[in-house]
Order: structure tokens, then sequence, then C-alpha cells
């Protein structure tokens, strides 16, 4: 019976932090914000019995590309004009697109059938993960690890300083 | 009882938030965290469906989309902190060399 409220609780914890990410004035508020999205969505996978993506998603997300994002916006924004550095425009065309989208998924959402095969207990997804990665699904696994690397080579090489 | 529904719907509205803060911010690092958002939407997506249906494929694509995610934002932010060296601005309405 605990499920429901923290279930609504993880839901306003990620949409209420998405849409001050979207919506602040602020970017460092933005930046900050971004990490209750990222904790809101590691409960949801803990939630879907998935524990190692949730603990995945935590080292990834918040170990990793926040540090970097909220790096890049202290070295992109001049700390005078963090309020105003993030002004925003097309309002109404962007709220009619969106809106049009949103009912488009709804109506995708509730005119499917949607097939449900498991029944509501937690079991641990570690297992099935690995045998599928080391499975079926291996070539994928060592092609994006290459891609991996390949991308964080690049990130080095472009921002390096040339050396003569 | 919470079902595949419920998840959906958190899905959806973290994309459109996503898609909302895209299309209607300038700076370029705001468009970065809205387009991670909708990556977090997707792989909610992926993870609801995994645990529905008992598949683990669905936590595997998530993986590789958290992994894709990374190597975006390392290349994507070493790009921008260039075009700032460069132009000591990061909103997209400016870098506008190439006419796009």
């Amino acid at each position: 019976m605990i499920a429901l409220p923290l279930f609504g609780f993880f839901a306003l914890l990620t949409v209420g932090s998405a849409l001050i990410v979207s919506f602040s004035r602020s970017i460092v508020y933005s930046g900050f914000a971004l990490l209750g999205t990222f904790f809101g969505a590691a409960g949801f996978y803990l939630f879907l019995s998935s524990d190692f993506v949730a603990v995945t998603q935590v080292l990834i997300y918040v170990g990793g590309v926040l540090v970097l994002i909220l790096f890049a916006i202290m070295l992109t924004n001049k700390i005078e004009d963090a309020t105003t550095s993030n002004p925003s425009l097309n309002r109404i065309a962007g709220a009619v697109l969106t809106f049009v989208l949103f009912l488009f998924l709804v109506g995708i959402l509730s005119g499917t059938d949607w097939v449900v095969q498991d029944e509501e207990k937690f079991a641990s997804m570690v297992t099935p993960i690995g045998n599928a990665l080391l499975s079926s699904y291996l070539l994928p696994f060592e092609v994006i690890s290459i891609a991996l690397l390949a991308a964080l080579l690049g990130a080095v090489v472009l921002v390096r300083r040339e050396v003569r | 009882m919470i079902s595949l529904v419920h998840y959906l719907i958190v899905s959806i509205l973290l994309f459109c938030i996503g898609v909302a803060g895209f299309l209607c911010r300038r700076n370029a690092l705001v468009l970065f965290m809205s387009v991670e958002l909708m990556l977090n939407a997707a792989n909610l997506a992926f993870i609801t469906f995994a645990r529905f249906q008992g598949n683990p494929s669905g936590s595997v694509i998530a993986f590789f989309v958290m992994v894709v995610a990374a190597a975006e934002v390392a290349v994507g932010l070493a790009i921008l902190v260039l075009v700032f060296k460069n132009r000591s601005s990061v909103d997209v309405n400016e870098i506008s060399l190439m006419k796009g």
C-alpha cells in the first residue's frame, strides 16, 4: 500500500524537476534541477524491478553527464548574467507544437491494447540482462563500446590546445 | 495498483516537457538538458515495456541509449566550449555562420 504514494512522489519529483529544467530563468537552476529528474527516473527503474539499470542511471547520468553539464555551465556563463542568460523565444509556436505532440502520444496510449505478461512481483533483472548482453546483443555491445571510445577521443581532440 | 499506463503517462509528460524546452529556449546548454529529458523519457518507456513483457531486451536497449547519451554529451559540450571561446556566446540564434 506504500507503493502508490511513493510512485506519486517520484512522479512529482521527476515531472516537477523537468519543468524547472525546461522553463527556469536561471540556467544554474536548470542544471541542478536535472539532478531531481535523474534521481526520479532511477526511482522508477527500482519500481520496475530493474535494480541494475537504476544503479547505472545514478552512476552514468548523475556521476558523469550531470557533472559535465554543470562544468559546461560554469565555463560558458559569467556569474553576473546567470539569471538572464536563458531567454526564450517562439513560446506560442512551441506550445502549440508540443500540445499537438502530446495529444498524438496520448491518443496512441489510449488507443492501443497493451499486452501485460508479467505479474506484479519484484524479480531482479541482473541475470537476464547479463545473459542478453553476452549472447544475442554481443555485437551491438562491442560496436557501441568502440563508438564511446571514439566519441571520448574526439572530445579530447576537440578541446586540446595545439602543441607545436 | 500501478499499471503500465501510469509509467507511460509519466514518460509522455517528460518527453513533452523536453520537446517544449527544446523548441522554446535559445541557450544551447538548455537544449542539451532538454535532449537528456527526452532520452530519459524514452528509457523509462523501454524499461516499462521490458518489465511488463518479462523481456530483458528493453533494458539492454536502455543501456545503449545511456551510452549514446554519454557520448553525445561529451562531444557536444566540447564543441560548445569551443564555440564559447570563439564567439563568447552560446545563444543558438547567434551561431548562424553556416546559415542553417
